[in-house]
């Protein structure tokens, strides 16, 4: 009897987290599909993705999308190596440091644009330094449309901003669980900093840097408030089309569609992500 | 630079001392370089925020606190709908802490302690779905809400974000009750305990700092999330969703109060979980 | 009353059977040493009784009550972990306390009873202290007290000793032996330290691969093990094994080498019905000594190695092509390169099944 209970006692105590995934994850997931792909007659139509496609921001918005991410995900990996490699050297004072790195971990994408928007505005911070320094005398219009590039950079450092910190978090934790002993190998044979960190420490991070960077793809697909905080809609985003489409075009169905678009998206990155994964294990005895 | 000392000991002092300096300056310049770069829009944002209305829109702006005023900050706070947003934000986020907590425990529990059949299968389905972009399911989940007159409530919200964070609340503690030794709680049963009785005396109080953190973890989730909130409600906002729904036809200096509001919980929980960051962020993020 | 009694327990994890269809009968107010290699299933049989595992077949009685479905907390026995478990968050005082809480017992009553268990095993002096304050063996006398003071008429201890220094293991022991003088709770006790199982059982069980291979007092586990494996687990060094032929006629002999070995009167009848059948022969190298010349019972042996271990010597030595080890007395002159006679009296000589490995008698 009693041993009975105690097999059945570990599906008990997930149940109820996996009756909620199923209702608020599994099920919307088919939902969001009925939504872009039932017709009002409840047929299956193509009509909502031609809707979305043939949207003039369609292409530009997964253009910029995918040029975000291909900008982001480098700048925040080497910014993010950068501070994990100074704070995996523990010098005096290092966890202060840590703390003052992490700190952007706790901000929200949309705290993060309108703190870099008091930068980037016409007579933010940004503009006030050029001028003082006597580069410009009028305002450079950092957030125009007349100046993408320009407007497109400012995401760029704004999100690279806010999620260096989780990169350096996830590489410092994979910095942490590589023994002490092959770092200082390496300085014993005489390696230069610059050798050391090149042919000794890359090596023994991959796994923690490929993870580093598939999350960050992922997420990348996701970015949405900084750009509406710095660019509204100049600069249109996948996961910013759907919230239109939602909240101002009151349109769930072609919303819906947009989620499936990033949805299938994030799946085929997941399904890499666990190919890598499983050949990494192998590779990598410590994790 | 232990080492490179004790290999040279011996040699030449003067040389080692130069390369010791110079070494200490470059690793001190690039942490500070990139510490200002981390601080600087936290105190640009605070700069604007404790500002006069007029002082945003100065031109060209000094860099220090030279027009000191909390009128912008009482401006905010002060405006239609966000004093109740942020009651909203915090009943959201305690909600989603205690749903989360009280269903994710046990789960994660059950992952640390027993082998079961699916087991793998049911951990790689947490690993996924917390990948999972669940935020736009809200889509979907605002048409159901509706039925349901779940729509425009904190219920609603907090609902969601409870979905966002089960998957790290899952692993997060199954990693904390890893950490709690099988045989303390064993030999609480021997002492006469029940399993419930070993769960509350001796793994509970063991894991309670970690369990906080954990807590700290899923408030900042529900606290920073913008899409899902600002598609689930209408008039119950959220904080962010209040601020993003209003950022096209609001001034400068509401946004920037807004923007400082929002980020001050983040320096201080930062702070409180400093000691968890590494293995609790550093481990789950990924 | 609180006789133990395992019948037929199985445990089986995947492929392993970690409990093969173990039978023990343990008496009340008995001493019950488990000893076996690692990974042979002490630890198992031990969680199986206190709950901690379920078996997959078979009853477990404590006294005359069936506890093979009853939670640990119902079990009424007290259980000392390998690994210690104390509890961190709690001070000395609540750790051993923490047994008497859960029974509810009056506050004087558990302030008296954890006094009278702290005093038992030295503690008086870090009852305030938390676990973290204390050294490995401290909290190693922690655990104990808080077993010993729920006064359970079962007292279970996993390798108490495992983690303790051998000076403060020598101690130790003493201790449980006086302790369990003193409070008579039939106990069964785990190690794989056979100098412990000796020292401290009533009675032996020496498990191997899930089985309990003998049970015994201590002195018939020494003298008269059952197997090659009993012979060769238990002493150091252990007991020596020889190859040998029973001779094919005449008064039944064995050959070893090209020695000549005539067995006692009572072995005689075992061994004649062996006739031209290999045979082992198992002697303990204390029970070997030099001899000036070819005798009865004697062998021919070279010396290869002397180890002065201070009470005695400790050689190693060929015979008959095999390798075995000889304890001499300290002054006994003897060098590496040596040629020598070894005697032995053939009562002390164990006679095994070449075959099974087996005891025969
Ligand atoms: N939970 C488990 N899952 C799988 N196999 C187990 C488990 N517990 C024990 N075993 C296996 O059962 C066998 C017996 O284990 P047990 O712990 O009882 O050995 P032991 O005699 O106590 O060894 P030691 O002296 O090393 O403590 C071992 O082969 C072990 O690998
Ligand atoms: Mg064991």
């Amino acid at each position: 009897m009693r041993s009975k209970v105690e097999s059945a006692l570990p599906y008990g105590l997930l149940a109820p987290t996996l009756l909620v995934v199923v209702l608020l994850i599994v099920v919307p997931i088919f939902q969001a599909f009925l939504l872009a792909f039932q017709g009002s007659d409840g047929g299956f139509t193509l009509a909502q993705f031609q809707k979305m496609v043939h949207d003039t921001a369609f292409l530009d918005a997964l253009k910029f999308t995918f040029l975000l991410l291909i900008f982001i995900v480098p700048l925040q990996i080497i910014l993010a190596l950068a501070m994990a490699l100074l704070i995996h050297k523990r010098f005096r004072g290092h966890s202060i440091f840590l703390y003052i790195y992490a700190i952007p971990l706790a901000i929200s994408d949309l705290a993060a644009g309108i703190a870099w928007l008091s930068i980037f505005t016409e007579r933010g911070y940004l503009n006030s330094i050029l001028h003082s320094l006597g580069i410009i005398d009028k305002p450079f219009l950092f957030l125009s449309y007349q100046n993408l590039p320009a407007v497109f950079g400012t995401i760029v450092i704004a999100e690279s901003w806010r999620a260096t910190a989780i990169v350096m978090v996830i590489l410092l934790a994979g910095l942490e669980v590589i023994p002490r002993d092959y770092f200082e190998a390496a300085d014993v044979f005489g390696a230069t900093a610059l050798k050391r960190t090149l042919f000794v420490v890359l090596p023994l991070l991959r796994p923690s840097l490929q993870n580093a960077l598939i999350i960050r793809t992922i997420f990348a697909f996701q970015t949405f408030s900084v750009v509406l905080a710095l660019a509204g809609r100049v600069i249109p985003v996948l996961t910013g089309e759907a919230y239109y489409w939602y909240a101002a075009n009151r349109n769930p169905n072609v919303a819906a569609a947009y989620a499936v678009l990033v949805m299938v998206f994030t799946i085929f990155i997941t399904i890499m992500y666990f190919r890598l994964l499983k050949t990494t294990d192998a590779e990598a005895g410590y994790d | 630079m232990e080492s490179s000392l004790a290999i040279s000991r011996g040699a030449k002092r003067a040389p080692i001392a130069w390369r010791h300096v110079r070494d200490q300056v470059g690793l001190y310049g690039a942490a500070i370089l990139l510490a200002l770069w981390t601080l600087a829009p936290i105190y640009l944002i605070a700069l604007s925020a404790f500002s006069t209305k007029a002082g945003v829109s100065a031109w060209p702006k000094s860099l220090l606190p030279t027009n000191f005023s909390t009128d912008t900050m009482q401006f905010f706070i002060n405006s239609k709908g966000v004093l109740q947003s942020v009651g909203n934000s915090v009943v959201v986020a305690l909600l989603t802490i205690a749903a989360s907590l009280l269903l994710g425990a046990p789960g994660g529990y059950a992952l640390a302690r027993f082998r079961f059949k699916g087991k793998q299968t049911i951990q790689l389905s947490f690993l996924i779905s917390k990948m999972f972009p669940t935020a736009i399911l809200s889509v979907p989940l605002a048409v159901t809400f509706l039925q349901l007159g779940l729509y425009d409530t904190v219920w609603g919200v907090a609902l969601i974000h409870t979905a966002m964070a089960l998957p790290f609340v899952i692993l997060l503690t199954a990693g904390i009750f890893v950490g709690v030794p099988r045989d303390l709680e064993e030999a609480a049963q021997t002492l006469g305990c029940t399993r419930m009785q070993a769960f509350v005396r001796v793994v509970l109080p063991l894991a309670l700092p970690a369990l906080a953190a954990a807590a700290i973890f899923t408030f900042v989730i529900s606290w920073n999330e913008v899409f899902a909130a600002t598609i689930i409600t209408l008039q119950h906002r959220t904080l962010p969703a209040q601020v993003l729904s209003s950022l096209n036809d609001s001034p400068l200096y509401y946004r920037f109060a807004g923007g400082f509001f929002m980020i001050v919980p983040a320096l201080i929980f930062i702070f409180l979980i400093r000691k968890y960051l590494l293995n609790m962020w550093g481990s789950v993020v990924r | 009353m609180a006789g133990i009694k395992f019948d037929s327990v199985r445990r089986v994890f995947g492929k392993t059977v970690a409990s093969n269809d173990v039978s023990l009968e343990i008496k009340d107010g008995e001493f019950m040493v488990l000893l076996g290699p690692s990974g042979c299933g002490k630890t198992t049989l031990l969680r199986c009784l206190a709950g901690l595992e379920r078996v997959d077949g078979g009853r477990i009685y404590i006294g005359d009550r069936d506890v093979t479905d009853l939670a640990p907390r119902d079990r009424k026995l007290a259980m000392v972990f390998q690994s210690y478990a104390v509890f961190p968050h709690l001070t000395v005082f609540d750790n051993i306390a923490f047994g008497l809480k859960m029974q509810g017992r009056p506050k004087d009553e558990i302030k008296r009873r954890v006094q009278e268990g702290a005093e038992l095993l030295q503690l008086q002096d870090y009852l305030a202290r938390y676990p973290a304050q204390l050294s490995g063996g401290q909290r190693q006398r922690v655990a104990v007290a808080r077993g010993i003071v729920m006064q359970a008429q079962v007292l279970l201890m996993d390798e108490p000793l495992s983690n303790l220094d051998a000076l403060l293991r020598l101690q130790m022991r003493a201790e449980l032996k006086r302790l369990h003088a003193e409070i008579k709770a039939t106990t069964i006790y785990v190690t794989h330290d056979q100098v412990e199982a000796l020292s401290l059982g009533d009675r032996i069980a020496v498990m191997k691969s899930g089985r309990i291979v003998q049970c015994d007092v201590p002195m018939n586990i020494y003298d008269d093990p059952a197997s090659v494996f009993v012979g060769g687990f238990i002493g150091t060094p252990p007991m020596n094994f020889l190859k040998g032929v029973v001779s094919a006629e005449g008064a039944p002999q064995v050959v070893v080498g090209e020695s000549r070995i005539a067995p006692t009167p009572a072995q005689t009848p075992a061994l004649a019905a062996r006739r031209g059948q290999p045979i082992l022969l198992g002697i303990r190298p204390e029970n070997l000594a030099f001899a000036s010349s070819a005798q009865r019972n004697t062998l021919r042996g070279h010396v290869v190695v002397v180890e002065p271990l201070g009470s005695h010597k400790l050689l190693t030595m060929q015979v008959s092509g095999e390798t075995i080890k000889v304890s001499v007395p300290p002054d006994q002159s003897v060098a590496s390169g040596n040629d020598v006679w070894l005697h032995f009296d053939a009562d002390k000589i164990r006679w095994m099944d070449a075959g099974s490995g087996d005891t025969i008698h």
